[in-house]
C-alpha cells in the first residue's frame, strides 16, 4: 500500500499521540480495567481480558454512572496503564469531562472508512488539532 | 463557541487559575457537543464520592484557588464520627473523608452530603437551567420539575458550579427533550417497591431513547419516582422521561413527543418479576439490613421506627438517610426508639464507601437494586424486598 491513508476526525479532548489501534465493539466501563495490569475485567465484555494500556482505543460510548467512569480512568492514568487516546461515536458527559481534566485525546466524527480499513494492531498517528487520524503502519497479522 | 466578555475574562485566568481550569472543561464539553454559547444555571448538584479522582480533582481546583458562583448540593461521604465509633475505621479512609470535606469546604460547595437534594436543599422551579449529576437526580430535575439538566458528571458539575454556567446542548433545547417511546406499563405497581424494579426493567427494552410512561396513576409517591429514577440510571442511563398526564411536560400524547415518530413497548407483571429474580438473592437468615440507596425519606423512617418500637432487632440495621431526617426524628422522640431496638441512623453516608468491612461475605437485605449493584464490589450481597419486608427481616433475622 502506497497511499498514506488519513482520516478525518472531531476533537473533543486535544493531544497528539501515536500508538496501536485496539477496537471494541463494546461500551467502555473504565472502572472495570485492572489498574494494574490495564486489562478488562467485565465479565461478557468483547475486550475482556485485553489491556488497553497504551492503545488507541476505539468504541461506541462510555457507560456507567457518573462517578465511577472517571475513578476508573484515574487510576488506569496513576498506574501509566490508561490508554493513549480514545475514539467514539457517540460521546457522553461524563467521558468527555473525564478526557479533557486527565489530558487524554479525545475524538469522535471519525469517518467512516476508518471502521472498515482500520484493523486491530495498526498503528496510528492522532493529531486533534490538525483533527486527522493517520495509518502510519499496518500490522503483519 | 460564542464567549461573553466576562466568561473569556474565566477562561483567560483574571478570575484565577482553578476558575480557568473549570471554565476550559466547559468549553471542552461546549464544543464536544457543538454548543453555540454557555447559558447561566440556578442550580447545581455534584456527585461527589470521596473516591481518588473526586479528591484529586477537588483538591486541584481548591489549590488553584477557585470558587463556586453557584454553590452545588453534595452527594454523601461518611459520617466520619460515626463510624469510628461504631465499626473498625481504617485511619487511611478517615483521612480521606476529612479531605474531601476540606476540598469541598474550601470551594464553597454547600455540604449537605446527601444524594436525593431534590426532596430538602436543591428544589427548582420549572425551566429552571441547572447542572446535576447523581443517577436519581438529574432526572428528577428533568421529568419530575421540568427544570433542564443534562447527565452532569461529577467534575462537570463542579464545573458548572464554578463557572456559573453551562455549555447550551441536549436537553438544555427543548426539541431533545421530547419523549421517544412509549412504555405502557400493564403491570401492577401495587407498592413504591414495584417501581424500583420498573426502572430497572425498562432501559434495556429502550436503550437510549427518552421514554414516556403511560397507564401509570395520578398520585406516584416521591419515594416510587425517586426509585424509578435511581434505578433507570443503575440499569441505563436514562436522564429524561415523562410520565403521560403526570409530569410536566407531557400533558398529552402530543405534547410529550411533539410531532416525533414513536414505538410502543409494554411492561407486564412477569417483566417486573423476571427482573426481580435475577438481581436478588434466595430469601433466608440474613446477617443485616442496608437501607438508603437513595436516602431513606423522612416518611420512610418515621413507619421504621413504628415498626421497631419495643422490639429487639435480631439481624444488623443502618438506615442511611439526610442530615435533615435525622434530626427530624431525633426531635420526634424516634431516633432513641430505632436505637433502643437496635438499629443505627446515619447520616451522611453511601452505601458505596470504605465503611462497611465488617458486612463483607455476608448476606442483607436491601430495599434497593441500586444498592445490591454498587456494593457487590465490596462482596456485600443482598435479598431486595420492599424496605418493610426488610425490616420484618431484620426483626426476625431471616427474610421470606
Amino acid at each position: 500500500m502506497t497511499t498514506k491513508q488519513v482520516y478525518p476526525c472531531h476533537k473533543i479532548s486535544e493531544g497528539v499521540c501515536a500508538g496501536e489501534v485496539l477496537f471494541s465493539k463494546d461500551d467502555m466501563m473504565f472502572y472495570l480495567c485492572d489498574p494494574v495490569t490495564g486489562k478488562v475485567i467485565e465479565e461478557n465484555h468483547c475486550l475482556n481480558g485485553q489491556s488497553v494500556s497504551e492503545k488507541i482505543l476505539v468504541f461506541p460510548s462510555g457507560k456507567g454512572s457518573s462517578v465511577v467512569q472517571t475513578d476508573g480512568l484515574y487510576q488506569l492514568v496513576k498506574q501509566n496503564n490508561a490508554p493513549k487516546a480514545v475514539i467514539v461515536e457517540h460521546p457522553d458527559t461524563v467521558l468527555v469531562s473525564t478526557c479533557i481534566i486527565l489530558g487524554i485525546p479525545m475524538v469522535d466524527q471519525v469517518d467512516e472508512a476508518f471502521y472498515q480499513c482500520v484493523k486491530n494492531g495498526e498503528s496510528v498517528r492522532l493529531n486533534t488539532e490538525a483533527g486527522t487520524i493517520e495509518v502510519i503502519s499496518v500490522s503483519h497479522v | 463557541m460564542y464567549l461573553t466578555d466576562e466568561q473569556k475574562r474565566m477562561l483567560d485566568g483574571e478570575y484565577g487559575e482553578g476558575t480557568a481550569l473549570a471554565m476550559r472543561v466547559q468549553v471542552g464539553i461546549g464544543e464536544a457537543f457543538g454548543a453555540e454559547r454557555m447559558l447561566p444555571i440556578t442550580r447545581a448538584h455534584v456527585a461527589l464520592s470521596n473516591q481518588d479522582a473526586d479528591v484529586w480533582f477537588a483538591e486541584k481546583l481548591a489549590g488553584l484557588g477557585a470558587k463556586c458562583r453557584i454553590a452545588p448540593t453534595t452527594n454523601p461521604g461518611f459520617d466520619v464520627e460515626y463510624f469510628n465509633e461504631h465499626v473498625d475505621l481504617k485511619p487511611v479512609d478517615m483521612e480521606q473523608m476529612n479531605r474531601t470535606l476540606m476540598a469541598y469546604q474550601k470551594l464553597g460547595a454547600i455540604l449537605n452530603f446527601s444524594c436525593t437534594p431534590y426532596l430538602y436543599d436543591n428544589i427548582p422551579r420549572q425551566n429552571e437551567i441547572c447542572a446535576f449529576s447523581e443517577s436519581s437526580a438529574t432526572p428528577y430535575m428533568n421529568a419530575i420539575y421540568g427544570a433542564k439538566s443534562n447527565r452532569e458528571s461529577a467534575l462537570s458539575a463542579l464545573c458548572a458550579g464554578i463557572t456559573g454556567v453551562v455549555p447550551e446542548y441536549g436537553l438544555l433545547l427543548d426539541e431533545n427533550r421530547k419523549g421517544e417511546i412509549l412504555v405502557e406499563v400493564e403491570a401492577d405497581l401495587t407498592n413504591d417497591f414495584d417501581y424500583q424494579l420498573l426502572g430497572y426493567a425498562v432501559p434495556k427494552k429502550i436503550g437510549h431513547k427518552i421514554p414516556v410512561f403511560s397507564n401509570l396513576p395520578q398520585m406516584i409517591s416521591p419515594e416510587a419516582i425517586m426509585y424509578l429514577c435511581a434505578e433507570l440510571n443503575t440499569a441505563g442511563a436514562v436522564p429524561m422521561f415523562h410520565i403521560l398526564g403526570v409530569t410536566p411536560e407531557a400533558k398529552t400524547l402530543e405534547e410529550a413527543f411533539g410531532k416525533r415518530d414513536y414505538e410502543i413497548i409494554k411492561i407486564t407483571n412477569e417483566d417486573l418479576q423476571e427482573v426481580h429474580e435475577k438481581i436478588s438473592e434466595r430469601a433466608g437468615k440474613i446477617d443485616f439490613v442496608l437501607l438508603g440507596c437513595p436516602h431513606v425519606t423522612l416518611d420512610q423512617v418515621i413507619k421504621i421506627a413504628h415498626m421497631v418500637e419495643g422490639e429487639k432487632l435480631k439481624s444488623e440495621l443502618w438506615i442511611n438517610t439526610s442530615a435533615h431526617t435525622k434530626d427530624v426524628v431525633k426531635r420526634m422522640g424516634l431516633l432513641e426508639v430505632i436505637e433502643a431496638a437496635g438499629g443505627h441512623v446515619v447520616k451522611d453516608t453511601c452505601i458505596d464507601q470504605p465503611i462497611w468491612h465488617h458486612l463483607e461475605g455476608k448476606l442483607g437485605a436491601t430495599e434497593s437494586p441500586k444498592c445490591s449493584y454498587y456494593a457487590k464490589r465490596r462482596q456485600l450481597n443482598f435479598v431486595i424486598r420492599p424496605f418493610e419486608q426488610c425490616i420484618q427481616g431484620a426483626l426476625k433475622g431471616e427474610i421470606q
